[in-house]
């Protein structure tokens, strides 16, 4: 672990938490990539090790949504450097209000949490509770602001299947309105200089995203036709009860990537999903399962990203504590 | 307080009148709660009591058309003992009061209720706005003629607008025969849906849901239409964005009776305000939303050619623990009477970008005159309402000199260039600052 432990010593990852990838500079991106993809060789060559990395530090994983993948990805992520892990499951009625997610925090705490990952169904939920928790926080989806390590695992696959980010086009598509996972690629993808197109109907792709730095189009054809990577966006079907479509159908005559309008793409390019996937909606299982696609199969990425992520935290906090 | 049979002296203060023109050196002589005169010197045993103003500006004590007190029913953010504290330590004398309170003001005796529990206080003139319809709810016409009786003066569903045009055009007809004026916080909810902050930039960043202008907008074009169309008085509550102005701007020309108020905040601050610091900010949320510099531009152009004619505090106090929470969950609105004119002289007249007299006049005779009372005047014979301000001197807004129950204000912690020092309602003294006349505005100052 030398290379690793020299780079660390020149990164300059300065965040006590990890709240959204647009408060991250390209080199910490690329300080977090790199690492991970370290962690990546390792996980492939020794698929059983545990390293003491984070020995006796204790992860607690809070969702106040389902999502049994990212959930056990940090978990996996935590075991493997030897930190221990704690799961709260907080069922969710509506919005869970700031007083219950307060004490749910302060009580993890009490506990000796260093690392606190949270999904939570409101916007800006991780910046509330910065205010009262003193845990690395680490943002696994807040509403629809950011969902950081899924976008920099998508930026490792992509990465990894290119050979390089800077100049790729890639291209977005779907609901990009809604998405947490949407933000945080822009920003991760833009960051690190590939040129990225947002498309879908003016209902979920409105054209204030331009000011991202993303070029907005509202054709299919004219989203795909140039791209590197292909990037489709879950559609949540409750978006049809808000009007923002006709109907699933409707999304799926328009925007859907079955074979047919796979024709339209590069022959390389590459068709990704962050999942979990309506079938036979944004995108057929045909798509899905030609080689083309990167749907499945990045567990191992989500797993060392999410490992880069803890060690340069962990070493940030005791840089930040040897220091005052 | 002091009686107000008193006869009081605020002497070598510099006054700003804009009701009579004046902006000079002058002595202002009270007696039995009414200005008696405004001369250039006057003798100090002509006054029981006298207010030692050197370097102070005197004005006319402010009118605030806009006010949430919270009484009855709404302890936790704010009463009508604080809030009327609240009101004077900002230079307000009149304020007000919304009626979405608990129980709704919408029968003669809430009505009567604010005004005795005002009364009873003693602090500012406070004036109950009644509900348009009954309990708010939008259907039934509240008893208009009965409430303006009790001494309402004027309507507003406000914080629940009215989302029926029909029942809208009914008010104003009634309300137009009455000579009363509905007070109209224009916003289509199908629009703002579960909107929390305007749509734009910014919440496109922070993932928030967006309010459009147009949920303002098309509200603000319908009801003047239909005043043109049935002569109510109509008045446009807190305007906030372009469009709205741009129609307000347009119906005047035509005739129509409107008349237009804007808050502090929307001419300051942008929806920039909510993803300041840490972020998600709760005490720049309320309605309307804070929206870009285009607005804010023709917001300040529409207040300086009088296409909006005053100025509007729109004091919104939620308790501290109600605005503790995550963005969505938050409730709307903020605190506004004690930051008032620190806040609009900082941006506006210590830059040079208004005249004080404008300033003042915007908060004084102009809000006044929307209701066609003669409050906001030093002329002789005018209730003795009065604030003294420091000018030019720079203090900090702090969170530990608030009147108010709540907290909730996007300025706490920032640089003033002014604030209001002392005040006098009907002849009485409502407010001293305790920096400048720690025992009271009769005895020796400390600075």
């Amino acid at each position: 672990m030398t290379t690793t432990a020299a780079r660390l010593g020149t990164s300059g990852f300065v965040h006590a938490h990890l709240l959204g990838v647009e408060d991250l500079s390209r080199s910490e991106i690329r300080t977090i990539l790199d690492l991970a993809a370290e962690f990546k060789s390792g996980l492939v060559a020794r698929p059983d090790e545990r390293l003491a990395t984070l020995h006796g530090r204790t992860l607690v994983n809070l969702f106040f949504e389902n999502s049994t993948r990212t959930r056990t990805s940090f978990e996996l992520a935590a075991r493997r450097l030897g930190a221990d892990v704690v799961n709260f499951d907080v069922a969710t009625s509506s919005v869970a209000k700031g007083e219950t997610l307060v004490d749910t925090a302060e009580t993890i705490e009490a506990m000796g949490a260093d690392f606190l990952v949270m999904r939570h169904p409101s916007s800006g939920a991780c910046n509330f509770l910065m205010r009262h928790v003193s845990a690395a926080l680490i943002n696994a989806g807040d509403g629809s602001h950011e969902h950081p390590t899924q976008a920099l695992l998508d930026a490792l696959t992509i990465q990894e299947a290119l050979g390089r980010i800077e100049g790729a086009r890639v291209s977005i598509i779907g609901d990009a309105v809604h998405s947490r996972v949407a933000r945080s690629a822009i920003w991760a993808l833009t960051k690190l200089g590939a040129h990225v197109t947002l498309a879908g109907p003016p209902t979920l792709v409105p054209p204030a995203f331009q000011t991202f730095g993303v070029r907005v189009v509202h054709r299919f054809e004219e989203a795909v036709e140039s791209a590197d990577v292909i990037y489709l966006l879950r559609i949540q079907t409750e978006r049809q009860a808000g009007n923002f479509l006709p109907s699933l159908a409707e999304y799926r005559a328009l925007w859907g990537m079955d074979e047919k309008r796979l024709a339209l793409t590069k022959p390389d390019a590459l068709i990704m999903h962050p999942g979990p996937v309506n079938r036979g909606v944004e995108v057929t299982r045909e798509v899905m399962e030609s080689p083309r696609s990167r749907i499945l199969g990045q567990v191992t990425n989500g797993v060392a990203v999410r490992m880069a992520v803890l060690v340069l935290l962990d070493r940030a906090r005791s840089a930040q504590r040897s220091s005052s | 307080m002091t009686p107000p049979q008193q006869s009081i002296l605020i002497a070598g203060g510099i006054v700003v009148d804009p009701s009579q023109e004046i902006h000079e050196r002058l002595d202002v002589l009270i007696e039995r709660g009414k200005i008696a005169q405004v001369a250039r010197t006057i003798p100090r045993t002509r006054a029981e009591r006298v207010i030692d103003a050197a370097g102070l500006h005197v004005v006319p004590g402010f009118v605030d058309l806009h006010a949430h007190l919270r009484d009855p029913g709404g302890a936790a953010s704010e009463t009508m003992e604080t809030g009327t504290d609240a009101a004077a330590a900002g230079g307000f004398t009149t304020v007000f009061a919304m009626p979405n309170t608990n129980p709704v003001c919408d029968s003669p005796v809430v009505v009567r209720y604010v005004l005795d529990r005002a009364e009873q206080l003693g602090r500012v003139r406070v004036v109950p706005v009644a509900a348009v319809t009954r309990g708010q709810s939008g259907e039934h016409l509240a008893d208009l003629g009965a409430l303006k009786q009790a001494g309402a003066m004027a309507f507003s569903d406000d914080g629940k607008p009215l989302a029926s045009a029909q029942v809208m055009r009914r008010a104003l007809q009634y309300a137009h025969t009455l000579s009363v004026p509905v007070f109209d916080h224009c916003e289509d909810l199908s629009l703002t849906g579960d909107g929390v902050m305007h749509e734009g930039e910014v919440s496109l960043r922070l993932g928030l849901k967006g309010i459009p202008r147009s949920s303002e907008a098309t509200a603000v074009a319908r009801d003047a239409a239909l005043a043109l169309e049935t002569g109510g008085r109509l008045h446009i509550c807190h305007v906030s964005n372009r469009d709205s102005v741009a129609v307000i701007r347009e119906f005047k020309a035509r005739g129509a009776p409107i008349s237009a108020e804007v808050t502090p905040h929307h001419l300051t601050l942008t929806d920039d305000s909510v993803a300041e610091g840490e972020g998600y900010r709760t005490s720049a949320k309320m309605k309307p939303p804070l929206c870009e510099a285009s607005d804010r531009k023709a917001l300040l152009e529409a207040v300086a050619d009088g296409t909006i004619d005053c100025i509007a505090t729109d004091h919104a106090p939620h308790s501290p623990a109600s605005k503790d929470t995550l963005f969505d969950a938050a409730p709307f609105g903020i605190i506004g009477f004690e930051s008032a004119i620190s806040v609009l002289y900082t941006a506006f007249v210590a830059p040079g970008v208004w005249a004080l007299d404008f300033l003042i006049r915007r908060l004084t005779i102009d809000p006044a005159r929307v209701v066609g009372a003669d409050w906001g005047s030093l002329r002789p014979g005018a209730g003795a309402d009065v604030a003294l301000l420091q000018l030019g001197r720079e203090s900090v807004f702090d969170e530990r000199s608030l009147r108010s129950r709540s907290r909730n204000s996007p300025w706490l912690g920032k640089k003033m260039a002014a604030r209001v020092v002392g005040t006098l309602a009907a002849g009485v003294d409502a407010f001293a600052d305790p920096s400048i006349f720690p025992q009271g505005l009769f005895a020796s100052r400390s600075d």
